[in-house]
């Protein structure tokens, strides 16, 4: 019996990789195997990221990249093949962002990159959920997995506004919650140069009017958004929007990684700033949120 | 952090009482615990290269025959006698009961009190190193871990799971002696799970013959081979080595590839599933397992054994498979 489910497995297996191949092109595995890789013995990261689970990921999160948000992507070039550091603002109730900006690493930059995240804790106590993220090489959000990451120079993705951006009503779109102040202090301490990422097309993915808080509370979820679109068919699908990701000059800072907040803030403000004028320009010029 | 308490001149104890020390490195070494699995295989590497002392309750039968073994309670005035008649350079202490069936008086009495009772001669007779097993265990395992924990983390352990309480009692006793006997130099060693023939939770849920996990959880782990902590604890007996050291074995892998390399069948269970069934077959006395110890199959509790690596100058030698396999060593 084993033998055969195994067989079955192995030519479904194929037949997906041949469907892989067909859609995103030859050049995807030949990226695949230009990846920095990091593995132990037994053929995962010391994070638990497995390259298997994270190459079929990435094709799925490649297909959306390419053919469903039909994302651009601009300034590639302006990320460093050694640690590096992305911020990026935050948007659209799923952390649809997040896998694009991975998606554009891998399939816009030189050299490809696997793209680590942050994830929230409460991740960790979801079953699947905690099993795929680890995989797929998201770290549980404490600082030491940050420093860890960044001194094996990976590539590393953090959101400062944190659940307060990515629950953001529509009201309130493309204007950037409070940055958290961990992020530099990372930085500075492990000298990594910061690359500022503006997300332009996610806050419209979902309309939110805002968020079912004592539900949230009852269900430990950090926030429960009220969505009319899912009442239509088809409705929990993100919007069709036209992904633009630009990526900014890298941006260096120095000092004391233990400085007062007051100085730190200072430094978190110019990156805010950046991020803010960046999404500024790239409302102006876009001429249509689907196209 | 390394932990670097000043050094003060010994006062050396009257030479008329005592016969002459052997040079550092190479005096009596006093194993609590010796007739243990760990505990014999300490002493066997011991023995060849300096005097060993064992000490436990339960009878040595095959002992080398060069090793004194002394059958005693720890509790007991009798082991002050063993500190009298000779001079001690080391004491390794590994006499921590953990038997999750034995009452929780008898499990504290042996652990805490028995332990500060060893304490109090190690100090007395002002032994110069004292070197304690503890475990990667008194970090917990928890989902807000650090995928790798350094020395300074917090013991979480007893957070969830009482029945390490004593465990995390014995580490910081032997924690607060570090600081208040500068004299004597202590080591604390942490290994994460411990796989051999030994018998604790580890090996012996790896020795079950179908190996259930928790359905969507796969957390990775860390283990080391029985043969690497006696390893590490030869290093920590070498002079001038001190301070709190995590121990690991190879590197770190997914618990599903371990239970692949043994080739046993898993079975998947929901959580609330397999904690409820643990709970009732915990109560029927059907299980060595108390459901708490569930988490360690959810969630990461791996450390950072970088500061054993460089400052005890230990290095894992038994690869990844075979330590998973060495659960099956007859």
């Amino acid at each position: 019996m084993a033998p055969l489910a195994r067989r079955l497995f192995d030519s479904a297996a194929s037949n997906v990789d041949d469907w892989m191949t067909s859609k995103l092109g030859e050049e995807f595995n030949a990226r695949l195997g230009r990846v920095p890789l990091n593995l132990t013995a037994t053929g995962v990261d010391p994070f638990g990221m497995d390259p298997q689970w994270t190459k079929y990921a990435l094709a799925s999160v490649a297909l959306l990249h390419r053919h469903y948000f039909r994302t651009e992507v601009s300034g590639a070039e302006n990320i460093p093949s050694s640690r590096v550091l992305l911020i990026a603002n935050h948007s659209g109730q799923i952390p649809m962002d997040a896998a694009l900006i991975g998606a554009s690493l891998f399939m816009d930059v030189e050299p490809p990159r696997f793209m680590r995240a942050m994830v929230e804790k409460w991740t960790q106590t979801l079953p699947f959920v905690s099993l795929l993220f680890s995989r797929v090489g998201q770290v549980v959000g404490v600082p030491e997995n940050a420093k860890h990451l960044l001194t094996n120079e990976e590539a590393l993705l953090v959101f400062p506004e944190g659940i307060r951006g990515i629950s953001k009503p529509f009201s309130k779109r493309y204007q950037l919650a409070d940055f958290g102040l961990g992020f530099m202090r990372l930085a500075i301490e492990t000298r990594t140069p910061i690359v500022p990422v503006a997300v332009v097309g996610g806050e419209e993915q979902y309309v939110s009017l805002g968020n079912f808080d004592g539900l949230a509370k009852l269900l430990r979820a950090p926030n429960i958004p009220i969505l009319p679109q899912l009442l239509l068919p088809f409705g929990a699908l993100p919007l069709p929007t036209r992904y633009r990701i630009h990526f900014g000059e890298p941006m260096r800072f120095g000092g004391d990684p233990d400085d007062d907040d007051a100085v730190i803030e200072e430094k978190v403000f110019l990156v805010k700033a950046t991020i803010q004028s960046m999404l500024n320009r790239g409302l102006k010029t876009r001429k249509s949120i689907f196209f | 952090m390394a932990i670097d308490a000043p050094t003060r001149p010994r006062s050396d104890p009257p030479a008329s009482l005592r016969p002459a020390p052997l040079p550092r490195g190479l005096g009596t070494v006093l194993v609590t615990g010796a007739c243990g699995r760990l505990g014999k295989r300490v002493v066997r590497l011991l023995h060849r290269e300096r005097p060993v002392v064992g000490v436990d309750r339960r009878p040595f039968p095959d002992k080398p025959k060069d090793v004194r073994h002394e059958q005693v309670d720890i509790r007991r005035k009798k082991l002050k006698d063993i500190f009298r008649s000779e001079p001690i350079e080391a004491v390794i202490h590994l006499g921590v009961m953990h038997d999750p069936r034995a009452s929780q008086a008898e499990h504290h009495s042996w652990n805490v009190a028995g332990f500060q009772k060893l304490l109090e001669y190690v100090a007395k007779f002002d032994v110069p190193k004292l070197v304690v097993l503890s475990s990667s265990n008194v970090y917990g395992p928890q989902p807000d871990n650090a995928q790798f924990l350094n020395e300074d983390a917090p013991l979480l352990g007893g957070a969830r799971f009482g029945e390490i309480r004593d465990l995390i009692e014995v580490d910081m006793l032997a924690q607060g002696f570090f600081w208040k006997h500068p004299g004597t130099e202590t080591v604390i060693l942490r290994p994460v799970h411990i796989l051999g023939r030994v018998h604790n939770a580890a090996s012996n849920f790896l020795r079950l013959p179908t190996i259930p996990t928790l359905l969507g959880f796969d957390p990775m782990i860390q283990v080391i081979n029985e043969a690497d902590v006696v390893r590490a604890m030869r290093c920590a007996l070498a002079p001038g080595k001190r301070g709190i050291y995590n121990v690991a074995g190879p590197d770190p892998l997914p618990l599903s590839h371990a239970i692949r390399i043994l080739r046993r069948p898993s079975l998947p269970v929901p959580y609330t599933l397999g904690k409820a069934v643990l709970k009732r077959l915990w109560s029927f006395r059907l299980t060595t397992f108390p459901a708490p110890e569930l988490d360690h199959i959810r969630y990461v509790c791996m450390v950072d054994d970088r500061r054993a690596r460089e400052e005890l100058g230990y290095k894992p030698e038994v690869a990844i498979d075979d330590t998973v396999k060495s659960v099956d060593d007859a």
